[in-house]
């Protein structure tokens, strides 16, 4: 167990931030909060320097799509306290043709390739960072592959059953 | 008696004291059984190319002992595993720095049409960036069918007229590549 509680995490993000801040839950004990994109910078400066929190460990940055929502593109937050143990997960949620937030790049050199990764995989433009460009896939893609947008394969296609294989 | 098997001469003309055949059969024969892989190797297909190479398949018997992961002075190029578009370029450039003449293998289902990988980041098969000479087929191949393919590109070799490479048919065929 870490030395704070999700409760006392929550009380203490609350009281900076108030109303701002829902909470989404706490599934398998990670405490997962929805955060608007004109306070995350202000939220992951305030979890990274806070002496008692001190959220100084960007885990990951990434991106998830629900296509049936108002706003379908949420960018995922991952910090890790090293010194109290404990997790966080933070999501923002934007519009459709909207897709920015501001780069975490201010607070972490290591978000620069987390945000290009989700960038390249989801099209999320992050505002502010230095070099956003492709880094997994070829630069000449046009669409951004991650996003549910494509249908699942044929299931009545045979060219590709395990048996030309040899399995 | 040694049990050393030599290659046999190829077809010519024999009499006492003399033996006649074409350069090209010639040639084809020293190419042959002189070949120098380079073995691009990315995944399962690779690994079973080591067994390939080791001492039980012995892939060196057939001539082919030195291998070495540089196109200098390699003439037949094994590409054994999931290619990604992402790596095409890199394949090509490997392919373009050996020099003629040359040869593709392309081994296991990966290499040859992208597998069971039907995605937007696999090449679909190495033939989209260069010709291919063989393909494996199997999903690794064992090594007998490596050993096969090779057999088949020594075929190739043999037979092949030494002025194949520059007949109209290849420089069509390498200009489809987008290669001079």
């Amino acid at each position: 167990m870490g030395k704070i509680t999700n409760e006392e995490l929550l009380q203490q993000i609350n009281e900076k931030f108030g109303e701002a801040i829902k909470v989404e839950g706490e599934p398998y004990g990670l405490l997962t909060i929805e955060a608007g994109r004109e306070n995350i910078i202000d939220l992951l400066t305030f979890l990274k320097t806070s002496p008692e929190l001190q959220f100084i460990y960007l885990t990951d940055i990434t991106a998830i799509h629900y296509p049936e929502r108002e706003k379908p593109i949420g960018i995922v937050y991952h910090l890790h306290s090293l010194v109290n143990n404990v997790r966080i997960r933070i999501k923002v949620f934007v519009a459709d043709g909207d897709v920015w937030i501001p780069s975490a790049t201010v607070l972490w050199d290591g978000a620069n390739w987390m945000e290009r990764e989700t960038y390249d995989f989801f099209g999320v433009d992050f505002k502010g960072h230095p070099d956003l460009r492709r880094i997994l896939n070829v630069d000449d893609m046009t669409v951004f592959p991650m996003r549910r947008e494509y249908p699942l394969e044929d299931p009545n296609r045979v060219d590709k059953k395990d048996y030309f294989f040899g399995r | 008696m040694s049990d050393i098997q030599i290659v046999n001469a190829p077809p010519g003309v024999e009499g006492s004291g003399f033996f006649a055949t074409s350069l090209d059969k010639a040639v084809g024969l020293a190419r042959s059984y002189s070949l120098w892989p380079l073995p691009f190797a990315t995944s399962c297909c690779g690994i079973e190319f080591m067994a390939t190479m080791g001492s039980h398949y012995d892939l060196a018997r057939f001539g082919a002992e030195r291998l070495s992961f540089s196109p200098r002075q390699a003439d037949l190029l094994m590409v054994m595993g999931t290619i990604s578009k992402k790596m095409a370029p890199v394949l090509r450039q490997v392919y373009l720095q050996m020099a003629e003449p040359r040869w593709v293998m392309a081994v296991g289902a990966c290499a040859s049409s992208g597998g069971i990988f039907d995605t937007y980041s696999v090449l679909q098969g190495i033939d989209e960036v260069i010709p291919v000479d063989v393909y494996v087929p199997g999903c690794p191949p064992r090594p007998e069918a490596i050993i096969d393919g090779f057999l088949q590109i020594q075929k190739l070799v043999q037979t092949e007229e030494r002025r194949r490479r520059e007949s109209p048919e290849y420089q069509k065929l390498l200009a489809s590549y987008g290669i001079q």
